[in-house]
């Protein structure tokens, strides 16, 4: 009988949605973490909480302004970051694919004679999207080409991407007086329409759903979407069986991944900041990165942990502001909200297998 | 003759600059190296390196130590996030790659919470005494390379002795060897009587404490003082220091200072006078890095266990 008490709980467990158990680990975390953490660092933990809600969910400009705003290019990073892992693709370079956007935007917004067309900001997106995914490109030539590990070629091409902004804005895109180091501000007409009255909130957050639910769509339904779960689970299988182009599919992946960090570049400059800058990107990129795994690299779940990091830095930006407690706080939070979840439930095909593939990692360790 | 005298300036300044960029990344890389010669990987050692700052910062303000405490705690900063590493992917099989980048998240919240909390939100720049410097009877007097190699503070003799030490480790020592089995064939090492997980385990731990140290340097006998993410990309460059130096000791001091030269290009374009952008110029060792790494491709022989290339 013990074989039956034990098939029947495991269904019992089984019966609970997986997701909903992440969440109400990632709830527990926050919920006793953050004050517990407060506490310990000497701040009054029940003021400072109460900021960091207040500052992400405490009103509808908050919510609209603070959290949708800030949570936009982390749910287009971390949908970058989730194609590219789920094809067995380590792309870390999402940091610098989206300041190559953000750079192509800039530049292609402060053309003289486009800045008073209605379609400028379309065409800023796409032309964003083309340097993420060119620049993306470099690093899929040099890991088909010469075999070299895109993890470390996407965090090498992070650092070149940051001084060629810097150079950019200290060159050619500086602003006509030369004296700080940025852009000019584009014209109104070159950006992104705002679309609720009296909030921050721009058309570019409505892109990121859209970029989310296409993805989720083309990785679950498509014939594409289908190659690249499959070389992401086991590229051997996936060549010999199914006979797919493992490196052709791959180099697909991570230009698409670029494309869309690229886009999350394009829209900041387009809907948020209006100028370029060198501390464009608070590390968008990276956070991009813990976004998709608390998402388990499914499209549908980025967008939850999306708003939920952008709630969480939008919170902290508030708490710094009005409790005094350092906004890299959060950075603990998200660090140990990771950590928690890759030792509670590895990943098994997604990522796991995706080390193997990129070649970039060994076995797990052997026991 | 005045030019003469000027271009020996130049020439020395470039000399020491190239001495004082390697050797954080020597010590660091050499550390990752014994890690990927037992088959795995730390993608975290860029939040090492930050902690050992951070523990040097602290070892050498509240403790009062000065610089040798200083250099200790940093060691031992690295080895804590180091064992974080340690007990999630051989503790709890957990990805090697997405712990390392959630250990460099840590160490990137960590490092600048408790500074703030600890030296105030303003970030008022600290300073410290950086180590003194150990200079050698004659050699130091040496043109041109005399002060970059010669007299230098301790810790960088102490790096690149470490060079031709881990090579005598990996060739000649039962540990060596053992090390070096785990990283082919772990199954077969594990079968002849190895304790893998043991050493997979030490080498962590040791390649923690000479990643603390790295960010150590930086600290006490660079910067003489704490910025938060001064680490500033270290940790990767390192990481691709060991793939440019083939996974073995000498090429990685090679490597270093190859990267480590270009680095300190800057320097010379700046007393030249030279009008090339200085962010190019930043960006140059990351760029010749990628091409090195690029030409090496398909020739490089990493662990078979770390890289399955076919």
């Amino acid at each position: 009988m013990d074989d039956t008490e034990r098939v029947v709980i495991k269904r019992w467990l089984a019966a609970v949605p997986e997701p909903l158990r992440r969440a109400g680990y990632v709830l527990l975390v926050l919920g006793l973490g953050i004050p517990l953490l407060l506490r310990v660092m000497g701040f009054e933990a029940i003021p400072a909480t109460a900021a960091l809600l207040r500052g992400s969910l405490g009103s509808g400009y908050a919510i609209t302004s603070a959290t949708l705003v800030r949570a936009t290019p982390l749910i287009l990073t971390g949908l970058s970051v989730a194609i590219a892992f789920r094809g067995g693709v380590f792309n870390i370079g999402a940091e610098g694919q989206l300041l190559a956007g953000a750079a192509a935007a800039t530049a292609l917004s402060l053309l003289p004679g486009l800045s008073h067309s209605r379609w400028n900001p379309l065409v800023a997106l796409v032309i964003g999207a083309t340097a993420g995914g060119f620049w993306a490109g470099i690093a899929a030539l040099l890991r088909v080409r010469f075999r070299v590990l895109e993890v470390i070629s996407t965090i090498l091409l992070n650092f070149v991407a940051l001084y060629l902004v810097g150079y950019l804005v200290r060159g050619p895109l500086q602003e006509p007086l030369h004296i700080y180091p940025q852009s000019s501000t584009i014209d109104s007409a070159a950006r992104l329409p705002r679309i609720l009255p009296a909030s921050r909130l721009h058309a570019g957050f409505l892109v990121a759903i859209v970029v989310a639910i296409a993805a989720w769509w083309i990785v679950r339904h498509t014939a594409a979407g289908f190659r690249l779960r499959a070389i992401g689970a086991n590229p051997d299988a996936a060549r010999v069986a199914g006979e797919i182009d493992v490196a052709r599919t791959g180099t697909h992946a991570f230009i698409v991944s670029g494309a869309i960090a690229g886009l999350a570049g394009a829209i900041e400059v387009t809907g948020v900041t209006f100028a370029l800058y060198e501390n464009i990107s608070p590390g968008y990129g990276y956070t991009g990165i813990a976004v998709a795994l608390l998402a388990r690299l499914d499209a549908a779940g980025v967008v939850a942990s999306g708003l939920l990091f952008g709630a969480l830095e939008a919170g902290a930006s508030a708490m710094q502001r009005d409790a005094g407690v350092p906004a890299v706080v959060v950075s603990i939070v998200e660090a140990v909200i990771i950590l928690g979840l890759i030792v509670a439930w590895p990943l098994q095909s997604g990522v796991g297998s995706a080390s193997r593939a990129s070649e970039a990692t060994s076995t797990p360790a052997e026991r | 003759m005045i030019d003469q005298v000027a271009s020996r300036t130049v020439a020395t300044a470039f000399a020491e600059a190239t001495v004082r960029t390697a050797t954080p990344l020597i010590l660091a890389s050499t550390g990752e190296l014994l890690i990927e010669r037992t088959g795995l990987i730390n993608i975290g050692l860029e939040g090492v390196i930050l902690s050992g700052a951070f523990g040097a910062l602290v070892g050498a303000t509240h403790w009062g130590g000065g610089s040798v405490l200083g250099l200790a705690i940093s060691a031992c900063a690295g080895m804590l996030i180091a064992l974080i590493f340690a007990a999630a992917t051989l503790g709890m099989g957990a990805d090697q790659i997405i712990t390392g980048t959630a250990i460099t998240l840590l160490a990137l919240g960590g490092t600048g919470t408790l500074y703030r909390t600890l030296y105030g939100a303003t970030g008022s720049s600290l300073s410290i005494d950086t180590s003194a410097r150990l200079a050698i009877p004659l050699l130091s007097r040496l043109p041109v390379v005399g002060v970059a190699l010669f007299a230098q503070p301790a810790i960088t003799y102490v790096a690149f002795l470490l060079i031709p030490a881990t090579w005598w480790f990996l060739e000649y020592t039962h540990a060596g060897l053992a090390l070096r089995a785990i990283g082919e064939n772990p199954a077969a090492a594990l079968t002849a009587g190895v304790p893998v997980n043991r050493i997979r385990f030490f080498a962590t731990m040791v390649a923690g404490a000479l990643g603390g140290l790295a960010g150590g340097v930086l600290v006490l006998s660079q910067a003489g003082t704490f910025v938060e993410g001064m680490s500033a990309g270290r940790g990767f460059i390192a990481i691709a220091i060991v793939v440019l130096g083939r996974w073995r000791p000498l090429g990685i001091g090679l490597a270093a200072f190859l990267f480590a030269a270009t680095t300190s290009l800057q320097y010379v374009a700046q007393a030249l006078g030279l009008d090339v952008p200085y962010q190019l110029i930043l960006a140059l060792p990351y760029l010749l890095t990628l091409a090195a790494l690029a030409g090496i491709g398909g020739r490089a022989t990493p662990p078979a266990t770390l890289a399955r290339v076919e």
